[in-house]
C-alpha cells in the first residue's frame, strides 16, 4: 500500500516533447511508471518513447482513461497546464516546473477551490511509492518499498532522507515533494494525514525549512490528530535571516519562519529533530525502536 | 529585485498615485538644478540605497533653500550610510531623490504582500505610520488591519474604505485614501510585485493622501514579462559575485566564511551550510545550482566560487535529480582546467547518472578527494582549510 499513487496510477506527461521531460519520461516507464499519454499542443498523433501524444489533456484522458498528470512545461504556460490537468478532471497533477511566477500560482489557487484535482508542488521533485509508480524527477535507485512516508519541501533532500533510509535497510511506502514555492497545491497536513490513513505507513519523516509558518501549522496538526510516529529536520538553521524574506513578508506570519521557532514547534509536538541533515534516517531508526516498530520497518 | 524610492514613485505616479513632486540628482549641481525647478520652500535631500531605514541613520535631509540643498548633497553624496538593513558595512549613496517638501499632518502605514497561508495578496494597513511595522505588530498588533484579496476581483473599493475606516483616515479623506489603495494594488498585480509597502503614506495640511514612500520589491520570476523593470536594477547595490551569478540564472549568496559551496537545490544547499557549521567550519556562501543547468552553467558557477579571494576551499554537493551527475562533472572538470583549481576540493556525487560522473571526475587527473556522504564532504573540506 501507499498514498497518492501506486501501480495502477495512469499518467500523462504534459510537456512530453521537452527535452527534460523526454529524459524523465524514459527514467519513470524505465521504473514501471504507466505512462499512456503525453500532451504537447500541435503534436498530436506523434509516438514518442511508444507513448501516444496528444493536443490537449481532455483529449488525452477520453482516450486512455488517465487519472494522473505530471507537468514539465516551462515557467511562463505551467499555471496554465495544471489549470488544463484540474479542468480535464483528473485526481491529480504533479508540477515540477520552477520559477513560475507568485501571482500566477494565486490564480491557479483560486480556479482550482471547490474542484477535484489535488495539485503536489509545483517546484517540486514528483513522488514515489516504491517499486510500484515513480511519477517526477527523483533518482528511483534510491528507494525501496516498506513502511516508512516521507515529506518534503526540499527535493534534494528528500532524496538525501531516503538514500539514508534505504542504506540502513528502512525501505518507504511513498516520499512526496511538496516544493518549496510560497503558493503550493499540497502541504505538510494533506500528506501527513493520507499517511496517518495508510495501513502500511508506520511512520513518518517530515523535512522543512526556513521561511513561512507550514512547518508550526504541521506540528499543531500531529500533535493533535497523528497516530503515528514522526521525525523531522529543519534546513537552513544556519542561513543568514533577511536574505530572502522581505520586511512586511515577515511581519503576516507574526514574525515566524525562523528554523529555532520551528524546531520549537516540533518538539512541543513530540517530534525528534534531526540535529544534522545527515542523521536523519538515524534519528527515525532510534524512534522506532524506542516505540517497537523497527523489525516492522525493516526491509527483508 | 529591489528599485530605488525614485523608481518606485515614477511607478506610482502612473497609478494615478499622488506621491509629492520630485527628480532624481547624480551631482549636487543636478540636486540644486532639481530644487530650482521644484520651486518649493522646503526641498527633502533623500539619499537612495537599497535598504529601509534610511532617516534615522541620516540619509535623509531638510533642506530651507538651494544652498541647504547644495550642502546637503555634498554631504550625502559618497558617504557610507549604515542602517539596520545594510549591515555594518554600510552602503555609499551614489544616488539622491530631490523632493519637494510635504506638510504632514500624520502618518500612516500600507503595505501589499503575499499571504502564505491564504495563497492571496493581502493588503494591510495601521494609523502608526513611519515606524518599523515589526514594532506595531509587537506592541499593538490590534492597530493592524488586514484585507484579502480575490484575484479575480481584485482589490474591491469597499475593502479599501473599510481599511481607510480602520486606519482612522479622516473620514472626508477616506474616498481618496481607497483611490490612492486601488491604484497601488494595480501597480502591484501588473508589475508582478511581491511587496509594495508605503511607509508613511501621510495626509496633509491641504487635505491630500500621498505616498511619500515607496519600497517596490519584485518576485524574480516575474521578471522575464517585465522588461521595463528590468531596467531598474541597480548594478551598484548589488553584491558583484551576486549579479555574475544572476547572468546564468544561479542562485548565489555571498556569506563571510571561507569554504565555498556547490550544491543542487536549495533545500540541500541550506542544509550543506548546516553541516558545515555542525562540523566547525564557516560556508562562503550559499549556491543553489538549479535543475536545468548545462555544464557551462556550472563552469561558471565554480568561477565564482573561486573569485571569492577568501574561499580556502570548496564542497561540491550533489544528489542528481533533474541534475545530471555526469553534467556537474563535466562543468566542474572545465572550470577547474580554465582557471587553476590551487584549494582543496571534496565533491560527493549521488543520484542520477553517478557512474557517468564519477567517471568522469576520476578520469579528469584533477587533485579531487571524493566524499560518500554530505557529512563525509563536510568534515573532509572542514580538515582540509584548517
Amino acid at each position: 500500500m501507499s498514498v497518492y499513487i501506486n501501480a495502477d496510477t495512469k499518467v500523462i506527461v504534459q510537456g512530453i516533447t521537452g527535452e527534460t521531460a523526454l529524459f524523465h519520461t524514459k527514467q519513470m516507464l524505465e521504473y514501471g511508471t504507466k505512462i499512456v499519454a503525453g500532451v504537447t499542443p500541435g503534436k498530436g498523433g506523434q509516438v514518442i518513447e511508444g507513448v501516444p501524444v496528444f493536443n490537449t489533456v481532455q483529449d488525452a484522458v477520453a482516450v486512455t482513461g488517465a487519472n494522473v498528470s505530471v507537468i514539465y512545461v516551462p515557467a511562463p504556460f505551467a499555471a496554465d497546464a495544471i489549470m488544463e490537468a484540474v479542468d480535464a478532471e483528473l485526481d491529480m497533477t504533479i508540477c515540477i516546473t520552477e520559477h513560475i511566477p507568485v501571482l500566477d500560482m494565486v490564480k491557479v489557487k483560486r480556479y482550482m477551490e471547490g474542484k477535484k484535482t489535488r495539485l503536489v508542488g509545483p517546484n517540486c521533485p514528483g513522488v514515489i511509492s516504491a517499486d510500484e509508480c515513480k511519477i517526477g524527477i527523483m533518482p528511483g535507485y534510491i528507494h525501496t518499498k516498506g513502511h516508512v512516508g516521507v515529506v518534503s519541501r526540499s527535493g534534494t533532500l528528500t532524496y538525501e532522507a531516503v538514500h539514508q533510509l534505504t542504506q540502513a535497510g528502512i525501505g518507504q511506502s511513498t516520499a512526496v515533494g511538496i516544493g518549496g514555492d510560497p503558493v503550493n497545491g499540497t502541504n505538510f497536513i494533506d500528506v501527513l494525514s493520507e499517511f496517518n490513513k495508510d495501513p502500511e505507513t508506520y511512520a513518518v519523516v517530515m523535512i522543512g525549512e526556513i521561511g513561512g509558518t507550514a512547518e508550526e501549522e504541521a506540528a499543531e496538526w500531529i500533535k493533535a490528530n497523528m497516530t503515528k510516529p514522526v521525525v523531522g529536520f529543519i534546513g537552513g538553521q544556519t542561513a543568514p535571516p533577511g536574505k530572502r524574506m522581505g520586511h512586511a513578508g515577515a511581519i503576516i506570519s507574526g514574525g515566524k519562519g525562523t528554523a529555532k521557532e520551528k524546531i520549537k514547534a516540533m518538539n512541543e509536538a513530540g517530534i525528534e529533530v534531526a540535529p544534522t541533515p545527515s542523521v536523519i534516517g538515524e534519528t527515525l531508526i532510534k524512534v522506532i525502536k524506542e516505540k517497537g516498530l523497527y523489525e516492522q520497518c525493516k526491509t527483508h | 529585485m529591489n528599485i530605488h524610492e525614485y523608481q518606485g514613485k515614477e511607478i506610482l505616479r502612473k497609478y494615478g498615485v499622488t506621491v509629492p513632486n520630485g527628480k532624481v540628482a547624480f551631482s549636487p549641481e543636478e540636486a540644486v538644478k532639481v530644487a530650482k525647478e521644484l520651486g518649493s520652500n522646503v526641498i527633502v535631500v533623500k539619499a537612495q540605497i537599497h535598504a529601509g531605514g534610511r532617516g534615522k541613520a541620516g540619509g535623509v535631509k531638510i533642506a530651507k533653500n538651494l544652498e541647504e540643498v547644495r550642502t546637503y548633497a555634498k554631504e550625502l553624496l559618497g558617504k557610507i550610510l549604515v542602517t539596520h538593513q545594510t549591515g555594518p558595512e554600510g552602503k555609499e549613496v551614489k544616488r539622491l531623490y530631490i523632493e519637494e517638501g510635504s506638510d504632514i499632518s500624520k502618518e500612516y502605514y500600507l503595505s501589499f504582500v503575499l499571504d502564505r497561508a491564504t495563497s492571496r495578496v493581502t493588503l494591510m494597513g495601521s494609523e502608526e505610520g513611519g515606524m518599523d511595522i515589526e514594532e506595531v505588530a509587537e506592541h499593538s498588533p490590534e492597530k493592524i488591519f488586514k484585507e484579502v484579496i480575490d484575484p479575480v476581483t481584485g482589490l474591491l473599493p469597499f475593502q479599501a474604505r473599510r481599511m481607510a475606516f480602520n486606519m482612522n483616515i479622516p473620514a472626508k479623506l477616506v474616498n481618496k485614501a481607497a483611490k490612492l489603495m486601488l491604484g497601488l494594488y494595480e501597480a502591484f498585480v501588473d508589475k508582478d510585485a511581491s511587496i509594495l509597502e508605503i511607509n508613511p503614506l501621510v495626509v496633509t495640511g491641504n487635505e491630500e493622501v500621498v505616498a511619500l514612500d515607496a519600497k517596490f520589491n519584485f518576485d524574480g520570476n516575474g521578471l522575464y514579462r517585465h522588461k521595463d523593470i528590468v531596467e531598474l536594477r541597480d548594478y551598484d547595490e548589488e553584491d558583484p559575485k551576486e549579479i555574475e551569478a544572476s547572468k546564468y540564472d544561479l542562485s548565489y549568496i555571498s556569506l563571510d566564511g571561507n569554504i565555498g559551496c556547490m550544491v543542487n537545490g536549495a533545500g540541500l544547499a541550506m542544509a550543506t551550510m548546516d553541516t558545515i557549521s555542525y562540523y566547525g567550519g564557516k560556508p562562503a556562501n550559499f549556491l543553489d545550482v538549479g535543475g536545468g543547468a548545462t555544464a557551462e552553467k556550472v563552469t561558471e558557477a565554480f568561477k565564482i566560487i573561486l573569485s571569492d579571494p577568501n574561499v580556502k576551499g570548496i564542497f561540491v554537493n550533489i544528489f542528481g535529480g533533474i541534475m545530471k551527475c555526469d553534467v556537474i562533472a563535466e562543468g566542474v572538470i572545465t572550470a577547474a582546467k580554465e582557471v587553476g583549481l590551487e584549494v582543496p576540493l571534496v565533491v560527493r556525487l549521488e543520484g542520477t547518472n553517478v557512474g557517468l560522473g564519477k567517471e568522469l571526475l576520476n578520469a579528469s587527473g584533477l587533485n579531487i578527494v571524493a566524499a560518500d556522504s554530505m557529512a563525509d564532504g563536510a568534515e573532509k573540506i572542514v580538515e582540509l582549510v584548517g
